[in-house]
């Protein structure tokens, strides 16, 4: 399927759900899916006999500024061998989203690793910790308000 | 275990032994963990009964680096250290990330030099991890046979720029110096060289009858497993699933060469043990060779610095690309603002994803098994830790 079918699938399937959709002019075709429903999206993605995108390649934390997170999901079907890319906008005041550990076993790590560099909560995951920080690090570093602290465990951090 | 129960174990001095599950650290410090990676394993007895890895002991803040660069080319010393023992894959595949974002066209020499480069890489890698999968299970020697080969291939990389780790070769747009006179022609002895030890190494290790014995039926990873964790590479295709980024989403000149894929068939054992991880590197050493033999016969003349570009300011979107590392699908998402430093890169390692499967694999074999699993994933903790 082309990116423009599958959106158009998505939309009839979903309806309001789909937020925004941009095929041309951009390096990759991408449908925005409110942060609710992305694990119906999600299943659907992957249920659909004629979608059926049973690859996670790979699952990105983005801080998109001005108070908005995002999680971009991107699919592939190794049987239809075609590719979407999956947008979510979260508000930072309240970072929750439906995990989707439970559809691609390989968004596990994936989301885990967006937690820690972020702090969105990926509500049904089955092991929400910290992955690459320590567990005690103070705050989300990749967030682009985050300001390194002076000292992190009694040391001084810019030795 | 009821017996255990009504019948407890009694040491000589009358003394009742407990028998319950106990948690043991493997690693961060552990030679078979392949660098620091922890593994909390619950085991009763010599059972494993769960694996949790721990990983993070390495990380280097790659991604929040990289935001705070002053453009985009800095970045690529910094992806010479993600995969440490495949440099050349780790570098390439972030400038076609960047280069998709700039809509760069490379010239045709440069695309030749980028796929000598990758496979010679492919092949040094593979070496490294068949050399300690060897070691992982005991065997010594096929581990000194690797290096010796292995050195051979540092050489030409060192011929070419001047490092034998990491490289900073391949630049966004190019590569960094043309390749050195005589360069094809040593590639092509090496080549003659190596085709034959490949058959020396299957004959030293891969059909040795203990090898067989600790690796065959050992960590099975069944097909639809390995798809639903997104897992790539070797450890895909040992899995039966003949998948390859080259041939199945080709990118840059893979279109023209003639090779193959090779999958694992479960010749010793069930489908997606750890024998058959093995055998699909063993296998892709050949291809690779296959590859580089066609590429060094075809590659055109031509500047290799003509598509370089002086000010690199991508308009603002997002892109992600994959190809295919030594692990797997390495894969690049840059965001950019409009600006001359990314916004936003994230590498999709390849041994990351390949690593979240191991509890799924481990779970009720042995713990010397689990050794032997550990390795034939093949991690660089460089590329898990980021």
């Amino acid at each position: 399927m082309t990116p423009l079918e599958i959106t158009d699938r998505l939309k009839a399937k979903l309806g309001d759900k789909v937020v925004d959709a941009k095929i041309d002019g951009v390096p990759d075709p991408f449908v925005k899916i409110a942060p609710g429903a992305i694990l119906d999206a999600a299943l659907l993605l992957r249920n659909d006999a004629e979608m059926e995108f049973d690859f996670l390649m790979c699952l990105s934390g983005v801080d998109n500024g001005k108070g908005i997170l995002g999680v971009v999901y991107h699919l592939y079907s190794m049987t239809n061998r075609h590719k979407i890319t999956v947008k979510i906008d979260i508000p930072v005041a309240e970072p929750a989203v439906p995990s989707v550990s439970s559809v691609w076993a390989g968004a596990d790590w994936h989301e885990r690793e967006a937690f820690d560099m972020f702090g969105m909560t990926f509500t049904g995951h089955p092991d929400h910790r910290r992955i690459l920080l320590p567990e005690d690090y103070p705050g989300h570093p990749l967030r682009k308000d985050f300001k390194v602290p002076e000292f992190y465990q009694g040391m001084k951090v810019p030795y | 275990m009821n017996d255990l129960l009504t019948h407890p174990l009694k040491t000589s001095t009358g003394r009742t032994i407990r028998s319950e599950e106990m948690i043991i650290n493997m690693g961060p410090q552990h030679p078979s963990t392949h660098g620091v990676l922890r593994l909390e394993i619950v085991v009763d007895g010599e059972i494993v009964v769960d694996v949790i890895p721990h990983v993070g002991y390495l990380h280097r803040c790659f991604e929040k680096h990289c935001e705070s660069m002053t453009n985009y080319q800095q970045v690529i010393p910094y992806c010479d250290r993600l995969d440490y023992i495949a440099s050349m894959n780790m570098d390439w595949a972030y400038c076609l990330a960047a280069e998709k974002l700039l809509a760069i066209q490379v010239p045709e020499r440069v695309q030749y030099i980028r796929v000598i480069m990758a496979e010679l890489q492919r092949i040094a890698s593979h070496l490294i991890a068949l050399g300690t999968y060897g070691l992982d299970v005991g065997a010594f020697t096929p581990f000194l046979f690797m290096f010796r080969d292995r050195e051979r291939i540092l050489d030409l990389f060192e011929m070419t720029c001047g490092a034998r780790l990491l490289y900073n070769y391949i630049w966004i747009g190019g590569v960094s110096h043309d390749l050195p006179p005589g360069f094809v022609d040593k590639a092509k002895a090496f080549c003659k060289y190596f085709r034959p030890n490949i058959k020396e190494f299957n004959d030293l290790l891969t059909y040795n009858e203990i090898f067989i014995k600790r690796t065959a039926n050992v960590g099975v990873l069944p097909k639809d497993v390995a798809i639903a964790y997104a897992c790539s590479g070797p450890m895909l295709r040992g899995s039966g699933v003949s998948f390859d980024l080259r041939k199945d989403d080709p990118y840059s000149i893979y279109d023209r060469f003639e090779w193959s894929v090779p999958v694992g068939k479960g010749e010793v054992g069930t489908i997606g043990d750890c024998w058959d991880r093995y055998m699909v590197r063993m296998r892709e050493m050949t291809e690779s060779l296959n590859i580089l033999e066609q590429a060094l016969a075809q590659i055109p003349d031509g500047d290799v610095a003509s598509a370089i570009p002086k000010r690199i300011r991508p308009n603002a979107g997002d892109a992600y690309v994959r190809s295919e590392s030594p692990r797997g699908e390495i894969g690049f998402y840059i965001v950019s603002d409009g600006s001359g430093t990314p916004y936003r890169v994230k590498a999709r390692s390849p041994a990351f994803v390949n690593l979240s499967v191991t509890p799924e694999i481990c779970r009720g074999s042995m713990i010397a098994d689990l050794v032997a699993i550990v390795g034939s994933v093949d991690i660089v903790l460089g590329e898990v830790d980021r």
